[in-house]
């Protein structure tokens, strides 16, 4: 195999993301993954393309990935199911429609197209909301995909690019010229990115990132009965509260019909089962806001592994102690959406290029993502 | 909506030959018994549309006993979450969803049929044996339909008899088994003179058509309708004229309920031991889901299912020799109609494998798992969960499926909704 210039450590949306950007560099790629492409929290989560302000580097990653997908949908192949539907933040009452002035402020500002749908907008927009919702913005830009198909299509432009693809081996360690697989098999690399979510701290001491679970369910074929992806403004709320469990309404058409409906966060459960009581209180959230989901049918619940920092931004760039090892992990619930921003991120600081959006933000030196 | 919470010593899941049998030695032993079954009435794939609608002393034998054993019986209910540990299930019909707690559960799941995919299976008329026998029971008219009965097993003549019976002509029976394996199933059934006898029967009541061995459908011939069917023989293929095509490729155990209960899963179905318990304790199993072995055999595991739940295995032994030589009659059957490796290379690129999702062969072939063929490509995320292309890559590919979650069936979310709210006031 000789020597690669870069190994990636995980083929989830991040990891293929990146090999793709370092192959289309010129660098001998390798992208290393046990299982099957995208399928971890790739495959978990919801396949939202969102923009969001949480803070300024947030928005800047969030959006800047999402001008890059506008630019690569054209090329994703059908089954990547890029649907440009939009975004409905609703709110139920006055008080979360502050929020949604705040927002709408916010993104004009930046020049992101949002729309404020007053109470009777929203209803003609989405008639299986419950009447009597105060609003809501509309962020024109948000899409959804279908992220395992992607992640494979961005794996195979890879290897089209001269990226080699090492599946079924699980990275044990990485050293500083070479990474061993748990065969034993050491695969040599002037540098390694880590890009396997919630499973990097096994790979490199003192990074803090825990694996957040969360839940979804999805449902037979209803065409119609949503037309854009939608979340609750209480979300901020449920959301940001980073020590206890959470639900959020939070409801997605599928292409096929099919409606996505989450989403619950957790700390401090490793055990993949469904947990009832989650599934139960997720959706007695989303039968608040659409009353007719409770006659739907579902065909499957599952749940997944964010990979959740403490300050809710990812981690991208060179592991502190390390002079080869980047990390690109950390994405939380953002990973589909920031997965191309990050691969050119990462690219750009390995290869000492200036990148177009300010990096020090996701430094992983920054004191909360790493200690001791 | 209820929040019921139903209780019975013996829960027995499904109401086919082997759940009636079980039920009825379970209630005879005066435990009080529940059965929940998703069809709308007893009988299961066999005896569907109930008493009326089968013939022979068996059944009405069954079908009487079951009706006055004094067992509570839910139709239309489908369970669709459980746990083996706390001994209950979560279940739904069309207006409500409930728990039973249970002492002891009978697993009677019975079993689906398999289905193969080949150019044009998915045009409208081809259908598997036992679906056009739903039809024709529910009143679809076939007299003077042309029938072509092509796939393995015996049930292909019965079921060839049933549509001549309704006046349909079947021109051909195409079995993919070859002589040499039928020969030697012909012999063995030398000590079992009933089945001769009915298969003589068969053969006679089917004398106008032809039945062809090592021979299969190849392929469905017509746009949007069925016009004929490819058949191929050897090096031999020939196109014939027909109105429907009836495939039947054997039968797939329905072990997913099992699977959600950490019973223990083998070759042929559910594991089960001499008395029928499976791998957990409080679980037993009985008929197709342990391994398909047809009618006879699938009563009398129900029957000591029945009684050994009923803590009465003294009874149960009693049903142990015929069970053992219905066992070894399945098992010849297994090996005389064993589907032929020349099935594999039945479907085109672009045979549609997962009707459900409509994934083409092509899309398929070069999968290494399952988990990949389901995230890749949607195969198996449809409302059937799998339960059609799943065995299909196991034949073709040699694909395991994966480990099962609930819901096992497709449920109302206002029922997932509620499972953790029922849970919760039955363990107050």
């Amino acid at each position: 195999m000789g020597t690669f210039d870069v190994a990636v450590v995980g083929a989830g949306i991040v990891g293929t993301a990146c090999a793709r950007e370092l192959s289309a560099a010129g660098l001998r790629t390798a992208l290393i993954e046990p299982g099957v492409i995208g399928g971890g929290a790739t495959a978990a989560g919801m396949g939202h393309i969102a923009v969001m302000d949480d803070s300024e580097a947030q928005f800047a990653l969030t959006r800047y990935s999402q001008l890059l997908w506008k630019e690569l949908a054209d090329r994703l192949p059908a089954d990547g199911e890029y649907l440009p539907c939009g975004a409905l933040w609703i709110a139920a009452d006055e008080t979360e429609m502050l929020e949604v002035y705040r927002k709408q402020r916010y993104y004009s500002q930046r020049e992101v197209p949002v729309e404020i749908l007053d109470s009777q907008s929203l209803a003609e927009a989405e008639p299986n909301l419950r009447l009597g919702m105060a609003g809501a913005l509309l962020a024109r830009e948000d899409a959804v995909v279908y992220p395992p198909a992607v992640a494979r299509f961005l794996a195979s432009e890879a290897q089209h690019l001269g990226a080699e693809l090492i599946l079924g081996r699980r990275v044990a360690t990485i050293g500083d010229d070479a990474a061993t697989l748990d065969d034993g098999i050491r695969i040599r690399s002037r540098s390694f990115v880590v890009a396997n979510g919630a499973g990097a701290p096994s790979l490199v001491t003192g990074l803090n990132i825990q694996p957040r679970k969360g839940h979804l369910v999805i449902t037979d074929r209803y065409p119609g009965f949503v037309q854009h992806q939608m979340i609750e403004l209480g979300y901020l709320r449920s959301a940001h509260a980073m020590d206890s469990d959470s639900v959020a309404f939070n409801i997605q058409p599928r292409p096929s019909g099919q409606l996505l409906i989450g989403s619950s966060r957790q700390y401090g459960s490793d055990h993949p089962a469904v947990d009832n009581a989650v599934v139960s209180r997720m959706l007695q959230r989303a039968f608040e806001y659409m009353p007719g989901l409770r006659k739907l049918s579902a065909i499957r619940a599952w749940t997944g592994f964010r990979a959740a920092t403490k300050d809710k931004l990812p981690v991208i760039g060179l592991c502190p102690g390390r002079e080869n090892v980047y990390l690109a992990t950390g994405h939380e619930g953002l990973g589909i959406t920031t997965s191309l921003g990050t691969a050119k991120l990462l690219a750009d600081l390995l290869l000492n290029r200036t990148p177009a959006i300010e990096a020090a933000p996701y430094m992983p030196d920054r004191s909360y993502a790493l200690h001791g | 909506m209820s929040r019921g919470s139903r209780t019975a010593d013996i829960l027995v899941a499904g109401a086919g030959p082997a759940g009636m049998s079980a039920a009825a030695r379970g209630r005879e032993c005066g435990r009080s018994v529940l059965v929940l079954d998703d069809n709308p009435s007893a009988g299961g794939q066999i005896w569907r549309g109930g008493e009326s609608h089968s013939s022979g002393s068996q059944s009405t034998f069954w079908f009487r006993t079951f009706g006055t054993c004094g067992a509570d019986v839910i139709s239309g209910a489908r369970i669709i979450d459980g746990d083996a540990k706390r001994r209950r299930v979560i279940a739904e019909t069309r207006e409500d969803a409930f728990t039973v707690e249970y002492g002891k559960l009978i697993l009677a799941t019975g079993a689906r049929e398999m289905f193969l995919p080949f150019p044009g299976w998915t045009t409208p008329n081809v259908m598997g044996i036992g679906g056009l026998q739903a039809l024709v029971k529910s009143g679809l008219p076939i007299s003077g339909k042309r029938i072509v009965v092509a796939g393995t097993g015996p049930l292909m003549l019965a079921a060839a008899a049933y549509f001549r019976k309704h006046g349909a002509v079947v021109p051909v029976i195409a079995e993919q088994a070859d002589w040499t394996r039928l020969a030697r199933f012909t012999l063995q059934l030398r000590r079992q003179p009933g089945k001769l006898c009915q298969a003589a029967a068969l053969r006679f009541a089917l004398r106008h058509s032809r039945y062809l061995v090592s021979c299969w459908a190849e392929a469905a011939n017509g746009e949007g309708r069925l016009e004929s069917v490819r058949l191929r023989q050897g090096a031999k293929a020939w196109d014939l004229a027909c109105d429907y095509l009836a495939v039947g490729f054997g039968f797939k155990p329905n072990i997913e309920l099992g699977l959600l209960m950490n019973c223990r899963i083998n070759d042929a179905g559910i594991e089960s031991d001499d008395v029928q318990q499976t791998s957990q304790e409080d679980i037993f199993a009985a008929g197709e889901c342990t391994g398909i072995g047809g009618v006879d055999l699938a009563i009398l595991e129900g029957e000591i299912a029945g009684y050994a739940a009923a803590g009465r295995a003294d009874l149960a032994k009693g049903c142990f020799r015929k069970r053992n030589r219905a066992r070894q009659f399945s098992a010849s059957l297994r090996r005389a109609f064993a589907l032929r490796r020349e099935l594999r290379s039945l479907p085109s690129a672009t045979s549609i494998i997962c009707r459900c999702e409509d994934v083409v062969w092509q899309r398929l072939e070069q999968m290494q798992s399952w988990r990949a063929a389901k995230l890749h490509t949607r195969c198996g995320m449809g409302p059937c969960q799998g339960r059609v292309c799943g065995p299909i890559l196991e034949f073709l590919l040699g694909l395991q499926p994966e480990a099962i979650r609930p819901p096992v069936f497709p449920a109302r979310l206002e029922s997932l909704a509620a499972a953790s709210e029922m849970e919760e006031s039955i363990d107050k």
